[in-house]
């Protein structure tokens, strides 16, 4: 099925979801011919290809090697004090992030592809809009509305004539508190991949289960998600990925894990030794999630054994049963986009556009600066390596590639934390040399710059742009070249006639999904940035841990608009790439 | 250009390719003249598609020269580029740019003339084909056999030398393929070019063909009209590569090797094992009691009437497998009845059973 992908989101309805390109573990999986379509000497892009994973690969390898340095003080300190905090915290909030986004996607997932009800349509396409909102603006919204001093409080003891004591409401900064916000606005990955899995399970098969004696619901359990087990494991450790990496949502609201000690130990203490000591227990987490994801799976990578598919026999809902349905979606949307997008909102309008519209504006310029280089970049950098492996497609080059990709699983502090010391013992290194060479200063050079911002983002983002290029390139099949070739072109021609215009589209949409995510990033830009240089999500972030959460809004809301953009592409994609369909149609 | 007929459109001499020091082909002799259709018949991997990317210059050789229209263009370490060989090259999934609609497909390689003196040209050919009608197109909404057109039409566009099609036709459904195929080798045949076809089934093969190749690991094992292969294999492969056999054990004694139904000439030593290939039709049934003529008891075990002929399945006596025949008069072999069978030498092989089938 390999030369059927879409372009946006390669394999999304196709089940295999390790090759999920929004947000994914870079596994590049297209499987191509030996026959390179007649290029020579091309021996120089391979080199130049696995140089560059080797350089983008540097951060996970420093603070992988912060695993053997001998514990410091502020180690010690940190195993006597916090660590087991931190420990005890992830683990609650994976668990809990974990439960709430297989109810609340696998459901969602099944109502919407399994049934018929007034609405479905609207809501299968609307349950991805949470996808938008990074975690963040959730945790502010949330932390604002539903504290003692908010409004939700405030009104219940309004009405009731209660005061502080009186009744119990649940506590919003706590781990339950960010596990639930965090599964609002992170369910999408589950729902998704299992609404492709439901979808894509040719029917025949099921309509097997129901004359070999099973009724409905029986067939689903028996056949359909056993089948869509795979999926759904790797929506939820997406999902899981994402909250381990998570900084704004459990700093706001709290609650001290892995990233806001790495964060606190780097700044607070002082400490580069012990915070990349942090950022390699994280890192281990997350291969422990690939890891456990991979055996989850295990071999149940399930082939369709049948070609053939229909649409799918929906069972038709009524009454109160419809309603059920429709309410049962509905909330996720309410509860994960329009609620907090909707109070963003209302705290836009409420201070109005006046106090802080100069330093917005700066902010989204830098914003917009940072995420425009960084997507041109990492869109540049994915060419070079979906070339390197087209035309040396060897096991050097294609695990290159993989390992080039492994950022996006990593979260954004320990790839901070891992630029940021080799860049300082470089800075140090240069200075010392210099001063006592010459007398003079070179200062800090490389970090807190820019270019250190841009690497960082590359780093953590080239799976993105590399697996929506390498999705694109594959449909430029070998045969293509091959008769492009024996048509008169030469090698450059090929290249201009066929391959640009098939690709062009999907580099555009690769340029804009990391452009998105530079846009929503904050730990790695909190610890990178340059002295006083901010970004929206940084202004954000540092107005609302001064309570400034209605100063806070406008930022918030013109990142989750932002945010709308990849939710647009993605349900595009989702409409037109329907399996059972023939080839994917590829009009200019 | 004009095509002198004495000088071969494609020639292979002495060509050997490795991939990965793996080889591929190994001394390949081919020679197509002007307007030959020539089939490269083999089991897969036996290097008839790397034949025919050897053949487009998308692959390098190791040893012997390639020539197109009597002029070098492949020898170790010379390669023209496939740019300017003038060859024609048609895929099994047609690759079509998808990004192009159908008559910008064709005029992609049209060189001569300016736009729309392409389009114009490309058009012709559209028509030629029958398929003018999806000019505006875009490739994926045409069916199998129409991709197949245009995919021809696009490689005739810029005239080939050679053409060089890999297996053309087995994306298509059967009914199709027998109509796309004969129009396919008309245009061929009207525009005389040496073509190159490289297939894997023995019946396209004996259609198609005016020469059939008949290939396994990397060398021809025996090439001729479809008639000789298949009327006097050289070898066990060809036999059963080559249509259906019926296949006996024996052993070599003066000469002959004895089966139930026949004797057939064996001309090896004396005690050496034997095989025995029928083909179906090589195996005569007499309803009456036997003649003069050696000949075998059986009984017909299933009969399948397929209109004109009969298709029979027959279990001899002793220790034999099942036998097809494939014969006339339908209506007379009935399941259950007992036969005299005997084989017809002319329809019959025999070869050592140390050669691989």
């Amino acid at each position: 099925m390999g030369a059927e992908r879409e372009t946006i989101v390669p394999a999304l309805n196709h089940g295999d979801g390790g090759t999920l390109a929004i947000r994914g573990i870079a596994w590049v999986t297209q499987h191509r011919g030996r026959q390179g379509g007649g290029w020579r000497n091309t021996g120089g892009w391979g080199a130049l290809a696995i140089c560059v994973a080797l350089l983008v690969s540097v951060p996970i390898f420093v603070v992988f090697a912060y695993v053997f340095v001998p514990a410091g003080d502020v180690w010690r300190h940190l195993v006597d004090t916090v660590l087991v905090a931190y420990v005890v915290n992830t683990l609650w909030l994976v668990f809990g992030v974990g439960i709430g986004v297989f109810v609340i996607g696998v459901g969602t997932a099944w109502l919407v592809t399994m049934c018929r009800f007034p609405g479905r349509a609207l809501l299968e396409w609307g349950l991805l809009l949470p996808l938008a909102v990074p975690a963040y603006a959730i945790a502010y919204t949330y932390g604002g509305l539903l504290e003692y001093s908010g409004p939700v409080q405030s009104a219940l003891r309004g009405w009731f004539g209660w005061s502080r004591g009186d009744y119990w409401f649940p506590e919003i900064r706590s781990v339950g508190g960010a596990a639930v916000v965090l599964a609002f606005v992170l369910y999408p990955y589950v729902y998704m991949l299992a609404r492709a899995a439901f979808l894509e399970q040719s029917v025949c098969v099921i309509e097997i289960g129901r004359t070999l004696g099973r009724s409905p619901w029986r067939s689903f359990t028996s056949i359909a998600l056993p089948l869509a087990r795979p999926a759904i494991v790797t929506g939820i450790s997406l999902a899981l990925m994402e909250t381990l990496s998570d900084f704004g949502a459990v700093q706001h609201l709290g609650v001290a894990t892995f990233t806001t000690g790495i964060f606190r130990t780097w700044f607070g203490l002082g400490d580069q030794a012990a915070a990349a000591q942090l950022a390699a227990i994280l890192l281990a987490f997350v291969f422990l999630l690939i890891v456990g994801e991979r055996l989850t799976r295990g071999r149940a990578q399930f082939h369709h054994t049948s070609r053939r598919y229909r649409a799918l026999p929906r069972y038709s809902l009524h009454g109160g049963w419809a309603a059920l349905a429709f309410l049962a979606c509905l909330s996720p949307i309410i509860l994960g986009f329009l609620l907090p997008g909707g109070q963003l909102l209302a705290w836009v309008v409420e201070t109005g556009s006046g106090s802080s519209g100069g330093r917005l504006w700066w902010n989204a310029a830098n914003s917009l600066m940072l995420a425009g280089g960084a997507s041109a970049i990492a869109v540049a950098v994915a060419l070079l390596l979906a070339y390197g492996v087209r035309l040396n497609p060897n096991p050097v080059t294609k695990s290159a590639t993989r390992v080039a990709g492994l950022g996006y699983a990593v979260p954004g502090s320990v790839i901070a934390v891992g630029i940021l010391i080799p860049l300082a013992w470089f800075d140090n290194t240069l200075d010392g040399w210099l001063r006592a060479s010459f007398g003079v200063s070179s200062g800090l050079l490389l970090s807190g710059s820019v270019a250190a911002l841009m690497f960082a983002y590359v780093v953590r983002f080239l799976a993105v742009s590399l697996n929506t290029v390498d999705a694109s390139l594959a449909k430029v099949t070998p045969n293509m070249d091959g008769v492009a070739r024996t048509l008169g072109m030469g090698p450059a021609a090929t290249v201009a006639r066929v391959h640009a215009p098939i690709i062009a589209p999907s580099l555009m949409t690769a340029a804009l999904l990391v452009f998105v995510d530079v846009m929503k990033e904050l730990p790695a830009t909190m610890i990178l940035r340059p002295f006083d240089f901010n970004t929206l999500a940084v202004y954000a972030f540092e107005l609302a841990s001064d309570e400034q959460l209605r100063e806070a809004a406008a930022p918030a809301l013109t990142i989750v608009v932002a945010g709308l953009i990849p939710v647009a592409l993605l349900s595009f994609a989702i409409s037109r790439a329907r399996p059972g369909r023939t080839q994917a149609a590829v009009r200019p | 250009m004009t095509v002198n007929a004495a000088v071969p459109g494609l020639l292979f001499a002495g060509v050997s390719h490795r991939y990965d020091r793996e080889p591929v082909l190994r001394g390949l002799d081919l020679e197509i003249a002007p307007g030959e259709i020539t089939c490269l018949l083999g089991p897969s991997g036996c290097g008839k598609s790397t034949s025919l990317r050897v053949a487009a210059g998308l692959e390098p050789i190791q040893e012997g020269r390639v020539e197109i229209a009597d002029v070098e263009v492949a020898r170790p370490g010379f390669s023209v580029p496939p740019e300017r060989r003038r060859v024609g090259l048609m895929f099994q999934d047609y690759a079509l740019f998808p990004h192009l609609r159908v008559v910008d497909n064709v005029a992609f390689g049209v060189r001569e003339g300016d736009k729309a003196a392409k389009r114009r040209a490309a058009t012709e050919l559209l028509a030629r084909l029958g398929v003018e009608r999806y000019a505006k197109d875009f490739p994926h909404v045409l069916s199998g056999g129409e991709q197949q057109r245009v995919a021809l039409a696009r490689a005739l566009a810029p005239r080939p030398v050679v053409m060089l099609l890999d297996e053309p036709f087995s994306g298509l459904d059967r009914r199709l393929r027998d109509r796309v195929r004969t129009d396919t080798l008309e245009v061929l045949r009207e525009l005389s070019v040496a073509t190159l076809l490289v297939t894997h089934d023995s019946e396209e093969a004996m259609l198609m063909a005016d020469r059939i190749a008949l290939m396994r690991d990397g060398v021809i094992v025996q090439s001729g009209t479809a008639a000789e292969l298949y009327s006097r294999p050289e070898s066990a492969f060809a036999a059963s590569f080559f249509g259906e056999v019926n296949v006996i054990e024996g052993t070599a004694q003066s000469g002959v090797v004895a089966t139930p139904m026949g004797t057939m000439a064996a001309p090896y030593e004396d005690g050496c094992q034997v095989r025995v290939f029928i083909r179906p039709e090589g195996l005569n049934l007499d309803a009456g009691p036997g003649g003069q003529a050696i000949s075998a008891e059986a009984e017909i075990i299933e009969s399948h009437m397929l209109g004109p002929i009969c298709l029979v399945r027959l279990k001899v006596a002793g220790n034999f497998e099942p036998l097809t025949a494939r014969v006339n008069e339908g209506g007379l072999w009935k399941t259950g009845k007992r036969v005299r069978i005997r084989l017809d030498p002319e329809r019959s092989f025999v070869f050592p059973a140390s050669q691989e089938m």
